[in-house]
């Protein structure tokens, strides 16, 4: 199902950020909820298995989500948004960093920006990802969704066209 | 200090070794011949990726010649994979959240 719906995904040659572009079949609206309401978020931000449990969030400037990804056995892995730059419905920036249960921090994070629009129906949301070291975006894979995917040979090839080497 | 691939692909210049000796196993003289920068700098950068494991030498004669690992580059695809499978999973559970909002809209 939905592979009509246009997906991409690239990284920059420094490295340092990602950009991932997809299209979904809603108004902006819609999928503006989905990405700034807690109740919405929770319910598809984590890849199955894992569950995404938001503890608290205030969405405005200044205000911050923290909340978990939480494995099938239970392991809880804590992040913390801070939102720097809210236009409704057409962009959101955030900074988002690693921390344990008790909101300590592991600097540095990453920076994201979200923005949205709609054309014909259906609404694009354009992801940038900017981490400040190579180390933070490795961290960012390994943060233990390894166990959960795995790994296909015949998708190689399509790799290598957004590998910027 | 932690070396992998990642290190190694995350300077310019190492990325154009990488290209250069792709190609074909080179000398360190003949790599520092396509660089303005000194041929320390070039050492220095052929060191760190003979630590990631990117490049192996081989002597032939008096000359010492770097090559490509290739199976090494696989890695960085495997992994770069792997987060892009985890944002596809993402995407297609929002999908489905999406599905429900617009089913719940009608039938208000």
């Amino acid at each position: 199902m939905n592979n009509n719906l246009f997906f991409d995904f690239t990284l920059d040659k420094a490295l340092k950020t990602v950009v991932i572009i997809r299209e979904f079949a809603a108004p902006q609206k819609l999928v503006w909820d989905a990405f700034t309401k807690a109740e919405l978020l929770d319910l598809w931000v984590a890849p199955k298995p894992w569950k995404s449990q938001t503890k608290y969030m205030n969405f405005e400037v200044g205000g911050s989500r923290f909340y978990a990804m939480v494995s099938t056995e239970g392991v809880a892995r804590w992040s913390k948004q801070t939102y720097t730059s809210i236009t409704p419905i057409t962009n959101f920036k955030y900074y988002n960093v690693f921390a344990d249960a008790e909101e300590n921090l592991e600097i540095p994070g990453s920076e994201w920006d979200v923005t949205f629009s709609e054309r014909f129906g259906s609404t694009i949301v354009i992801i940038n990802i900017y981490n400040e070291s190579m180390e933070r975006l490795e961290e960012m894979i390994e943060m233990g969704f390894k166990e959960g995917f795995t790994m296909s040979i015949d998708n190689l090839d399509n790799l290598l066209a957004t590998l910027a080497l | 200090m932690r070396r992998d691939i990642f290190q190694a692909i995350a300077d310019p210049t190492r990325r154009a070794i990488i290209t250069l000796i792709a190609i074909q196993a080179m000398t360190p003289n003949a790599i520092a011949d396509n660089f303005h920068t000194s041929r320390q700098a070039v050492s220095k950068h052929l060191r760190i990726l003979t630590e990631c494991d990117i490049v192996k030498q081989e002597q032939q004669g008096r000359e010492i010649y770097y090559s490509l690992e290739i199976e090494k580059m696989k890695e960085i695809d495997n992994w770069l994979f792997q987060f892009r499978k985890i944002w596809e999973t993402r995407f297609n559970q929002l999908d489905n959240v999406l599905l429900n909002m617009l089913n719940k809209e009608n039938e208000q």
